[in-house]
């Protein structure tokens, strides 16, 4: 039997993460309901003026997502530490880097993509309308992924580490920040009328950044964890 | 290996290291001793009061040495760092983990100083301008490459984490300080900017660049301080191998 | 740069305590560095003793 290719690891990682999320379906489910409910209580804290709402809406949702993907992070690669399983596959022939994309890939469409599905509803919560909505979520489609490559790198570092959580949001959170501006900027200039394109321009550059040296980084954070 | 008649890879070992830096301390803290004494003088009775900002401009005096400082620091330990990876070279990491508390200590004067000084000239404690926002980034970096070091107990897991940490953070603030001057001009209200500073006469500048040399002795002596430290606390430790103490490698001789 | 006065020169035309807390800051945060990392060194070399 050949040894199975870069495309077929990768595609054997993302069934094989995906297959055990579905087992425990409440994980999208967090990512969801803290989602909706974090960003239901900006309103509360704020007044429920639409003119105000729809000013913070796009900072709002877009650090709603930020911190979201930030707590799914220890679900990233913990389970498999446990159990013995990532130690294997860093013994894989195949690239670790592209195995850590299929990881992230997996990560993303669990905890993720329901938020990109879920942004429109919220953003008519917060009074955006029209075009704004498509650039919200299209903003979202965009940056999730980036942040869930960069949010890599930060579990690799602190893999079962004491206290990971709030260390990894220490390690993590200035390396969103860029995301952040360019993610939120793109819906802000559309509502100023000023055109989000180069707002979203930047942002797939910062995705295809991510996409070439994230994995690379997190392979190395990784080996270092497991020595 | 000799560069002026020095076998350089003798000092590639910490017990030869520790004497080394213990003999070049002195004179560190000397030239820092005198150049911030020069500098101070300089930027307190030569320097001129400044026509539009009045004697308040004079904290740029240790503001910008320590903002330069800040980075100057954070470059040279993520270099340090990458070093160490690349080689794999324990004082490579010793000397990235000597420079972050003192990196991190100029950056926290870099903010502090600069509220200081906006406050008077500008009206407000905090701006979101570029320069001020990645330098808040830059101490959350330092903080996080500490806060990983301490939160590890493998001295080698340690050590390389945080040096790739390092090295993602130095990546990281130029493309901060780039996204926030977009940022800034998308909100077109927050247009006070630190980057207009007065047309500064030569005293003052003359003043700035010694304070900034003097600021690099200080983190010159006190690094090299910090890595005797670190050397002789990782002896105690059984880390990367077999070590000799420095005990014994000094009554040996 | 002429002081007319030492009260002047504390004032700082009237930007005293900015400028004196920055300098201040400065000075506290320096001399705090070198006296925690001697003391450092302190209990490093004397936990070197203790193991030979």
């Amino acid at each position: 039997m050949s040894q199975p290719s870069m495309s077929e690891a990768l595609r054997g990682v993302v069934r094989r993460d995906l297959l055990l999320a579905m087992r425990r379906r409440s994980d999208v489910a967090m990512s969801v309901f803290f989602v909706v409910i974090v960003a239901s209580l900006f309103p509360l804290g704020v007044g429920p003026e639409p003119a105000v709402l729809r000013m913070i809406a796009s900072g709002v949702l877009w650090v709603t997502a930020l911190l979201a993907c930030l707590l799914s992070l220890g679900r990233l690669f913990t389970a498999d530490y446990l159990d013995g399983v990532l130690e294997q596959t860093l013994l894989i022939p195949q690239p670790l880097a592209v195995l850590v994309i299929g990881k992230v890939f997996a990560h993303w469409v669990i905890s993720g993509l329901p938020v990109v599905l879920l942004s429109p509803l919220l953003g008519l919560q917060f009074g955006l309308g029209g075009d704004s909505l498509g650039v919200l979520t299209l903003s979202l489609l965009l940056g999730t992924p980036t942040l869930s490559m960069i949010g890599a790198i930060g579990a690799a570092l602190t893999l079962g580490l004491r206290g990971s959580g709030l260390l990894v949001a220490l390690l993590v959170l200035p390396l969103f920040v860029p995301v952040l501006i360019f993610g939120a900027g793109a819906v802000t200039s559309n509502l100023a009328g000023i055109g989000s394109e180069a707002n979203l321009s930047l942002l797939g550059a910062c995705f295809l950044l991510s996409l070439a040296f994230a994995p690379w980084a997190t392979a190395v954070a990784l080996r270092i964890a497991l020595e | 290996m000799s560069f002026l008649g020095i076998n350089w890879f003798k000092y590639s070992s910490p017990q030869a290291f520790h004497p080394l830096a213990g003999r070049m301390i002195p004179w560190f803290s000397a030239a820092a001793l005198a150049l911030i004494g020069i500098g101070l003088y300089f930027g307190f009775f030569i320097a001129p009061t400044d026509f539009q900002q009045g004697d308040a401009y004079r904290i740029i005096f240790v503001h910008v040495p320590a903002a330069w400082m800040s980075m100057f620091l954070y470059v040279i330990m993520a270099a340090w760092a990458g070093l160490g990876l690349g080689l794999n070279a324990r004082p490579s990491f010793m000397m990235a983990q000597a420079i972050a508390p003192t990196g991190a200590m100029f950056t926290f004067l870099a903010l502090l100083t600069g509220a200081m000084w906006g406050k008077p000239t500008w009206g407000a404690w905090w701006v979101w301008d570029a320069r001020l926002t990645s330098e808040l980034i830059l101490l959350f970096q330092y903080i996080g490459i500490i806060l990983l070091r301490t939160s590890i107990d493998d001295l080698r897991r340690a050590d390389r984490a945080s040096a790739v940490f390092a090295l993602v953070g130095v990546v990281n603030v130029p493309i901060i300080y780039f996204s926030v001057r977009w940022w800034n001009t998308l909100h077109q209200g927050a247009s006070v900017s630190m980057t207009a500073s007065p047309k500064m006469a030569a005293t003052m500048v003359t003043a700035m660049l010694v304070m900034t040399l003097g600021f690099w002795m200080y983190s010159f002596a006190v690094t090299l301080a910090r890595v005797r430290c670190v050397i002789a606390e990782r002896e105690r430790q059984p880390s990367w191998g077999k070590n000799s103490s420095i005990q014994e490698v000094a009554e040996a001789r | 740069m002429q002081w007319g006065s030492p009260t002047e020169f504390w004032a700082m035309g009237g930007y005293g305590l900015y400028v004196w807390t920055s300098f201040g800051a400065t000075a506290l945060c320096m001399v705090w560095e070198v006296l925690a990392v001697w003391r450092r060194h302190a209990s490093a070399a004397a936990g070197s003793r203790d193991m030979s």
